[in-house]
C-alpha cells in the first residue's frame, strides 16, 4: 500500500481526479448531450431521438447562417480592437505611469465600480442616452453640431459594439495590467540605458512581454462576445442578429436539435479561433 | 365533485393517520375544504398582460390559498407548457399556443358542468360567432381548439362537447397603435405600416407567429398579396409577405423591433416610433405618462387574439378542487373587471359589469362617451369625461375581427422565414 501511494503517477491520476471528474459532470457530459441532440429530430411540439443531418444540412445550406456567422465574426473582431486598444493603454497607464501601489490599487478598483451592477442595467441605460431624443443628442443639437437627431446612434450597428466595449473592456484591462506588473523594471532601464526611445521600449520590451495576458484578454473578450445574444438583441432593436440570438430564437420556437447544432457549429469556431490564437503565444509556458 | 372532495379527504386520512381521518370522514366535506385550502398554493404562468400580482391578492382575499404567478414573454410560455409539465399547476396560455401545446398531452380536459358561468361565456369561444349572424373571422379562431372529445381526448373537437381544453378568460382585438401628436394626420389603413413617410419611426413585434399576420394585414391592405386564409398561408404567400417585408427592413423602414410588452411602451413612449403593432394594454401605458397614443381602428379591420386557462395534466385532488374553485371565481367578475380596465374583455362580461361603476362599462363596453375620468385598474387616469374608446363598442370591435393569431400548417417554413427577415 506505502510503495503503491508513492508511485508518483497514481497519487498524480488521484490528486487530479476530483477536478477531472467535475469536469466531466459539469462540461464534457453536457457537450456530448448537445452533439447527440444536434442530430435528433423535432416536431412542432417534440423532439425524437434519430440519427439525421437534417439539422446541420439546413444549416450549411441556408445563406442566413452564414450571413449570421460573418456578422458574429465582424461584431467579435471590431469589439477586440477597440478592447485591446482601451484594455492596454488603461493597463499601461496603471502599470507605469501611476507610481504608488496604493494608487495603482485604488484606480484598478475604480475600474471595477460599474461591473457592481449588472450587466443588462449597463447595457440598457444606453439606450435612453442614445436615443432619438436622447442626451446625446439633445446635446449635441443645443451646441449646434447637428440640426435633425443622428439615428445611427442607436438601433444599430454602432450601438451595439459600443455595448460590447463598454461591457468586456474589463476583461481586457485585467489580464493585460497582470503581466504588466510582472514585468522585471530594470528591463525598462536597461532598454532606457541602450538608448530606446519610447516607442521602441513599448514595442521591443512591453509588449512581446505582455503577449500572455493578451492572448487571456482576446480569449475572454472574444468567446464572450460571439456568445453573446442579449447584448445585440437590445442593442441593435432586434434587427440585427449574431450566431447567440440564432440559438436562442430556435430555443424559443422549440426546436432544440436545430439549436444544438447551431451550438456546436459555433463551438466548433470558437475553439479553432482559440487554437490559432494559442499558436502565438505558450500560454502554459507563460503562466 | 363529490368524488374528487373524498379523494382529497382519503388521502388526508393517509397522511395524518386514522386518528385524524375519522375525524376528518365525521365532517361534511366542506369543512374538510375550509381547513385544508389554505395550505394549497397553485403556480401559474402566462404572459405578462394578465398574470398580475394583484389577481394573486385577491385569491388569497376570497378563496384562501395561495396563486404563485410567473410572467414570461409569449415563446417562454409556449416552451414552458410544452416541456416543462411539472413546473406548472395552471397554464394561462393564448388559443393559437393551445395548437402546439395540447397534443403533448400536458393539459388535462376541463369538465363544463363545473363552470358556473358556462353559458355566459361569449359565443366566439364556443361556437365561433359573436352573434348569430357573425362571420367567422380567418386564423385559429378559439372555437376550434377549444373542445377536445372527452377528458383524455388528444385531439380537439369541432364544436361543444362539454370538455374544453382552456377556459377562455381575456382577448382583445389588436391594431397599430400611433402617436397621432406625432404624425399629425388620420391613419386608416393597415399599409401605412409601411409608408415611406414612418421611415426609421415603424416598428413590428419580432414573435414571428404573431408579427406575420400583421405582416399579412398589411400586405393584403397594400393590394399586393390575395390571401386564401391570413392564417394557415401557403409557402408562395409566405415567400411574397416576407419579401415585401425584407425589402423594408433593408431600405430603413424599421427603428426596432419588439418582443415584450415593456418594450414596445418604451419605443412608443420615447419617440423612437410613431407607428407600430401594439397591444392594448401597452397602449394605456403609454397613454398613463401623459403622451398621446391611439389604438387606431382600421378599415381592414382588426387581429385578434385570445387567452385562457388550462389545467396541469398533474393537478388532483384538492388542488384540482381549488382550480376549479379559482376558475369559477375568475369568471366571477372581479378579474374581468380588472382587465377590462386595461382595455381587454372578459370571456363571460355580464359578471364583469358588477365590478364596474355604470360609467366604466359604458365606456369600455358599450363605446359611449365617458362621464367623468376614466382610469386604469392602478388609478392612472386614461381618459376625461366626453372621451370615447378608440373603435367603439364591443360589438363593434369584436365584430370587425379579420383574423386570429394562428399556427399554420407550414409554421416551420414561416419561422425560418422569419429568421431570415430578422438576420437580414
Amino acid at each position: 500500500m506505502a510503495t503503491l501511494l508513492k508511485n508518483r503517477h497514481l497519487t498524480g491520476w488521484l490528486l487530479a481526479s476530483p477536478l477531472a471528474l467535475v469536469l466531466a459532470v459539469f462540461l464534457v457530459l453536457p457537450i456530448v448531450m448537445i452533439v447527440i441532440v444536434s442530430f435528433w429530430g423535432a416536431t412542432e411540439f417534440s423532439i425524437y431521438p434519430a440519427f439525421q443531418f437534417d439539422n446541420y444540412e439546413f444549416l450549411f445550406g441556408s445563406p442566413v447562417t452564414y450571413k449570421v456567422f460573418f456578422n458574429t465574426i465582424k461584431y467579435a473582431v471590431i469589439t477586440w480592437v477597440f478592447t485591446l486598444t482601451i484594455g492596454f493603454t488603461v493597463a499601461y497607464f496603471l502599470a507605469f505611469h501611476v507610481r504608488s501601489l496604493t494608487w495603482q490599487i485604488a484606480l484598478f478598483l475604480l475600474c471595477t465600480i460599474p461591473f457592481w451592477t449588472s450587466n443588462i442595467i449597463r447595457m440598457i441605460s444606453w439606450i435612453p442616452f442614445l436615443g432619438r431624443n436622447g442626451i446625446a443628442n439633445s446635446t449635441l443639437i443645443s451646441w449646434g453640431v447637428i440640426d435633425e437627431p443622428l439615428e445611427w446612434l442607436l438601433f444599430s450597428d454602432f450601438s451595439v459594439i459600443l455595448a460590447f466595449v463598454h461591457l468586456y473592456t474589463l476583461f481586457m484591462v485585467v489580464p493585460i495590467f497582470n503581466t504588466m506588473m510582472r514585468i522585471d523594471k530594470s528591463l525598462i532601464e536597461a532598454a532606457y540605458d541602450s538608448g530606446a526611445t519610447g516607442f521602441q521600449t513599448l514595442t521591443n520590451v512591453i509588449i512581446p512581454l505582455c503577449k500572455p495576458g493578451i492572448m487571456i484578454g482576446t480569449i475572454f473578450v472574444v468567446t464572450l462576445v460571439m456568445g453573446d445574444f442579449i447584448t445585440v438583441r437590445f442593442m441593435s432593436g432586434s434587427q440585427s442578429a449574431n450566431v447567440g440570438r440564432l440559438i436562442s430564437n430556435d430555443i424559443a420556437l422549440l426546436q432544440y436539435p436545430s439549436a444544438a447544432a447551431t451550438a456546436v457549429v459555433l463551438l466548433a469556431t470558437v475553439l479553432l479561433l482559440i487554437g490559432i490564437l494559442l499558436r502565438f503565444v505558450d500560454i502554459r509556458k507563460e503562466l | 365533485m363529490t368524488e374528487t372532495k373524498s379523494a382529497g379527504l382519503s388521502r388526508r386520512s393517509l397522511l395524518k393517520g386514522a386518528a385524524a381521518g375519522a375525524a376528518a370522514s365525521a365532517f361534511p366535506a366542506p369543512m374538510i375544504w375550509a381547513q385544508n385550502i389554505k395550505d394549497v398554493t397553485l403556480r401559474q404562468f402566462g404572459t405578462g398582460v394578465s398574470n398580475l400580482n394583484e389577481v394573486a391578492q385577491k385569491v388569497k382575499e376570497d378563496l384562501g390559498f395561495t396563486l404563485e404567478m410567473t410572467a414570461l414573454d409569449s415563446d417562454a410560455v409556449t416552451q414552458r407548457a410544452a416541456t416543462q409539465p411539472k413546473s406548472f399547476d395552471i397554464a394561462d396560455i393564448e388559443y393559437w399556443i393551445c395548437k402546439k401545446v395540447w397534443p403533448t398531452g400536458n393539459l388535462q380536459a376541463m369538465d363544463t358542468s363545473k363552470i358556473k358561468n358556462y353559458d355566459k361565456i361569449v359565443g366566439i369561444f364556443k361556437s365561433g360567432k359573436l352573434t348569430p349572424e357573425s362571420e367567422i373571422a380567418q386564423g385559429t379562431a378559439p372555437h376550434t381548439v377549444g373542445f377536445t372529445d372527452g377528458p383524455d381526448g388528444k385531439t380537439f373537437a369541432d364544436s361543444e362537447t362539454g370538455w374544453m381544453t382552456l377556459i377562455p378568460t381575456i382577448y382583445n382585438a389588436d391594431t397599430l397603435g400611433i402617436r397621432p401628436d406625432l404624425i399629425g394626420r388620420p391613419i386608416a389603413h393597415w399599409h401605412e405600416l409601411l409608408n415611406p413617410e414612418f421611415k426609421g419611426k415603424a416598428s413590428i413585434l419580432d414573435i414571428s407567429s404573431i408579427g406575420i399576420m400583421d405582416a399579412a394585414m398589411v400586405c393584403e391592405s397594400m393590394g399586393e398579396i390575395q390571401y386564401g386564409d391570413k392564417g394557415n398561408m401557403t409557402r408562395e404567400e409566405i415567400d411574397k409577405t416576407m419579401a415585401i417585408f425584407t425589402e423594408a427592413k433593408k431600405a430603413g423602414q424599421f427603428r426596432a423591433f419588439w418582443k415584450t410588452f415593456d418594450e414596445s411602451v418604451n419605443l412608443m413612449a420615447s419617440g423612437e416610433v410613431v407607428i407600430q403593432s401594439m397591444w392594448s394594454p401597452a397602449i394605456t401605458a403609454v397613454k398613463s405618462r401623459g403622451i398621446p397614443c391611439v389604438y387606431q381602428p382600421l378599415e381592414e379591420g382588426y387581429r385578434s387574439w385570445g387567452g385562457g386557462i388550462g389545467l396541469s395534466k398533474n393537478l388532483s385532488g384538492l388542488e384540482l378542487d381549488a382550480a376549479y374553485e379559482y376558475i369559477n371565481w375568475y369568471l366571477d367578475g372581479w378579474v374581468g373587471g380588472f382587465l377590462m380596465r386595461q382595455g381587454y374583455y372578459s370571456a363571460v362580461p355580464e359578471t364583469s359589469k358588477n365590478y364596474m361603476s355604470a360609467d366604466e362599462w359604458g365606456y369600455w363596453f358599450e363605446g359611449k362617451p365617458a362621464e367623468g375620468d376614466i382610469t386604469n385598474p392602478f388609478g392612472d387616469k386614461l381618459a376625461g369625461a366626453g372621451e370615447t374608446r378608440d373603435g367603439g363598442s364591443f360589438y363593434d370591435r369584436m365584430g370587425a375581427v379579420a383574423c386570429w393569431n394562428a399556427v399554420m400548417d407550414e409554421n416551420q417554413y414561416m419561422v425560418r422565414k422569419w429568421n431570415e427577415f430578422i438576420a437580414a
